[in-house]
């Protein structure tokens, strides 16, 4: 984006500001004619806010042991509790926590593992994909062969191994604590690679265009040139991927903390809680397991839906 | 064409050398394996027997090598947890994951490419737009939920289906099988159906886009002028163009089958390959995530070395990109 210049008169027929551009663009167009991308933004938007704002919102702080009482256990959702009366909106698990509240606070964890890990991944596979494209030689056959074997493999699987064996490397005790920074180190390590291959391939074509050859004229530096001239025509296609990855992130933390290689039960994510909840599906209690797996569901697919959308409309072929 | 397949041999190669690498050095230097190995009385001159005699005090390159060559005869050591061979303990669990593997394969390719050219054919009909739909969710919906939700409709509200485990297995000595009794049988079709929805909808969306693809060429338009029947433009001509791409990511899927056998396997409880290494995963069980780890590294550089020479046979312009290529 470039920066327009302040100071204009005010009375003139001013430039429209970068918001007003915004709203006049051919992407916010065809986001408004877009139902399902407006839904989605909306869903989305809704639950970022709800896990950032959690301890406020929350009726409860399910990991304050003051606030829990055994005795509220196995409420079933709207109904009061047989014991103490309480009434909870989503019923409560065994402990008696809430499940609303677990809920957003889950939410907010697998929130932040999904975006740190995407964020992660990004940054790694702009950076190498940049690297291999503009510099090229052997350190773009090093990259890309590197890719190239990684994608033999299926991504959970890369971030279960990676999970793995930086878990053997921490000691025994630093393992919980630690569980979901290696969470977003596996995952992000397991999906730069989407980033690097279309980076790299954006920019061997940004490569050969005449603004290129003409930063190179006037001398200046390969990582300036990457950073300031190429970088900003391939970020495009990134958004998407980095999109669509978020979804993917999410679903990947989800089934790893599902599996109980992921988010520990002392700081449960909703593959934790919907792991959790498995284990009481059996004796009837279903909101335990149903409330956090449907969040999941329209978090991942509203993710989805809005990555599709944004593919299509930053493609320039199919408007 | 030969030079292309010994380069593809030697890359391959190299790959499983670097994943050799990986799995030693996760051996070599998390934990120490003397501590592992003797109790807490233990004297210096124990430590230095035990040292030379498991080669420690080697160079790390023999020990390397010591390490690949006892892996590749199918030695992979003890496993912490169990106490015992890691081979004995993956021989015993393979049949189950294969089994399962399998019957996944099969569904999902033969409905996939079904279900891919009717959703081709009728694009605009109300039912391909539902199975598109259909199937959008089934993309974002995680395995385990679908897992999940099939055990309490079939297993916990109807009651028709086992919920976990392989039901009873007929021994044949070095194979154990769930195909030959009716509650093994039972018990392979929910994880099969787990396991084999993404891949199907993996290979419809890719059949329909093909088709898609190839419907609009010229020859289709040709055959269309000649008068040739519709499912023979369809079947005969089309979906024949499609099968390069779907032969690719079909044996690529066969490979990421049995690596999401894990999430089927844990959700199903079923005693597969999979089970195990999530297992070891949580138990830090050296060994088995080692033997794990190559095993399947072996797995998927095979296939994908196989589906690369397959090219050459499918697709005649292959050959002649690839060695323009090459030059």
């Amino acid at each position: 984006m470039s920066e327009l210049p302040v100071e204009k008169p005010a009375e003139a027929p001013s430039a429209p500001s970068a918001w007003a551009r915004f709203l006049d663009s051919d992407f916010f167009y065809s986001f408004k004619r877009s139902p399902v991308a407006v839904v989605s933004f909306a869903l989305v938007t809704l639950l970022v806010l709800s896990a950032v704002l959690a301890p406020l919102v929350a009726p409860h702080n399910p990991f304050d042991p003051a606030t829990l009482n055994l005795m509220n256990g196995f409420s079933a959702p709207m109904e009061p509790n047989a014991f103490t009366g309480e009434t909870f909106w989503l019923g409560t698990d065994d402990q008696g926590r809430d499940v609303f509240s677990t809920i957003l606070f889950g939410l907010r964890i697998s929130l932040f593992v999904g975006f740190a890990a995407v964020l992660f991944a990004l940054l790694l596979g702009v950076t190498l994909g940049l690297l291999a494209g503009y510099i090229g030689g052997w350190t773009e056959t090093l990259i890309m062969r590197a890719a190239d074997v990684q994608l033999t493999f299926p991504s959970i699987l890369v971030a279960m191994l990676i999970f793995g064996i930086v878990k053997g490397f921490l000691p025994v005790d630093a393992r919980d604590e630690a569980a979901i920074w290696v969470l977003i180190l596996a995952i992000g390590l397991s999906d730069w690679v989407q980033f690097a291959r279309v980076v790299r391939g954006a920019t061997l074509v940004e490569k050969s265009k005449d603004y290129v050859q003409a930063a190179k004229l006037i001398g200046r530096s390969p990582g300036a040139i990457m950073l300031r001239h190429i970088l900003p025509n391939v970020l495009g296609p990134v958004l998407v991927i980095a999109t669509i990855s978020l979804a993917l992130a999410i679903i990947a933390e989800a089934t790893l903390s599902f599996l109980g290689v992921g988010a520990p039960p002392t700081q449960p994510s909703l593959g934790t809680l919907i792991r959790i909840g498995q284990g009481f599906l059996f004796s009837g209690e279903w909101w335990i397991l149903f409330f956090p797996a449907m969040t999941l569901l329209v978090l991942a697919l509203s993710v989805n839906l809005l990555g599709d959308w944004l593919r299509d409309a930053l493609n320039p072929r199919l408007r | 064409m030969l030079a292309y397949i010994i380069q593809r041999v030697f890359q391959s190669i190299v790959v499983l050398l670097l994943v050799g690498l990986v799995a030693f050095s996760m051996f070599r230097f998390v934990g120490d394996p003397i501590d592992n190995m003797l109790g807490q009385e233990r004297t210096g001159a124990d430590i230095a027997r035990l040292r030379t005699q498991l080669g420690l005090d080697q160079p790390f390159p023999v020990q390397y090598y010591k390490f690949l060559s006892n892996a590749v005869q199918g030695n992979f050591g003890v496993s912490y947890r169990q106490g015992r061979p890691v081979s004995q303990i993956i021989a015993e669990r393979a049949p189950a994951t294969l089994e399962l593997a399998a019957v996944s394969a099969v569904l999902a390719i033969s409905f996939g490419v079904v279900l891919g050219v009717f959703t081709a054919i009728r694009r605009n009909g109300v039912a391909a737009n539902l199975i598109m739909s259909a199937s959008l969710i089934g993309v974002s919906l995680p395995t385990f939920l679908i897992g999940i939700l099939l055990i309490y409709l079939f297993a916990v509200e109807l009651g028709w289906l086992p919920s976990f485990g392989r039901g009873d297995v007929v021994d044949l000595g070095w194979w154990s099988t769930g195909f030959l009794t009716a509650s093994g049988l039972k018990a392979l079709i929910l994880p099969a159906i787990t396991l084999a929805l993404f891949q199907m909808t993996l290979i419809m969306r890719l059949v329909r886009s093909e088709m898609l693809e190839v419907l609009r060429q010229d020859y289709i338009r040709f055959a269309r002028a000649r008068g040739l029947r519709d499912r023979s433009i369809y079947f005969r001509h089309a979906l024949k163009n499609t099968m390069v791409p779907v032969i690719t990511v079909v044996g690529l899927q066969l490979g990421a089958i049995i690596a999401f056998a894990i999430i089927t396997e844990t959700v199903f409880q079923w005693p597969g390959v999979g089970l195990l290494f999530i297992n070891a995963i949580q138990f830090v069980d050296i060994p088995v995530m080692a033997a794990y780890l190559m095993l399947i590294s072996v797995m998927f550089v095979g296939i994908n070395l196989l589906v690369d020479i397959l090219y050459y046979f499918i697709d005649p312009r292959l050959r002649v990109d690839r060695t323009a290529a090459a030059k």
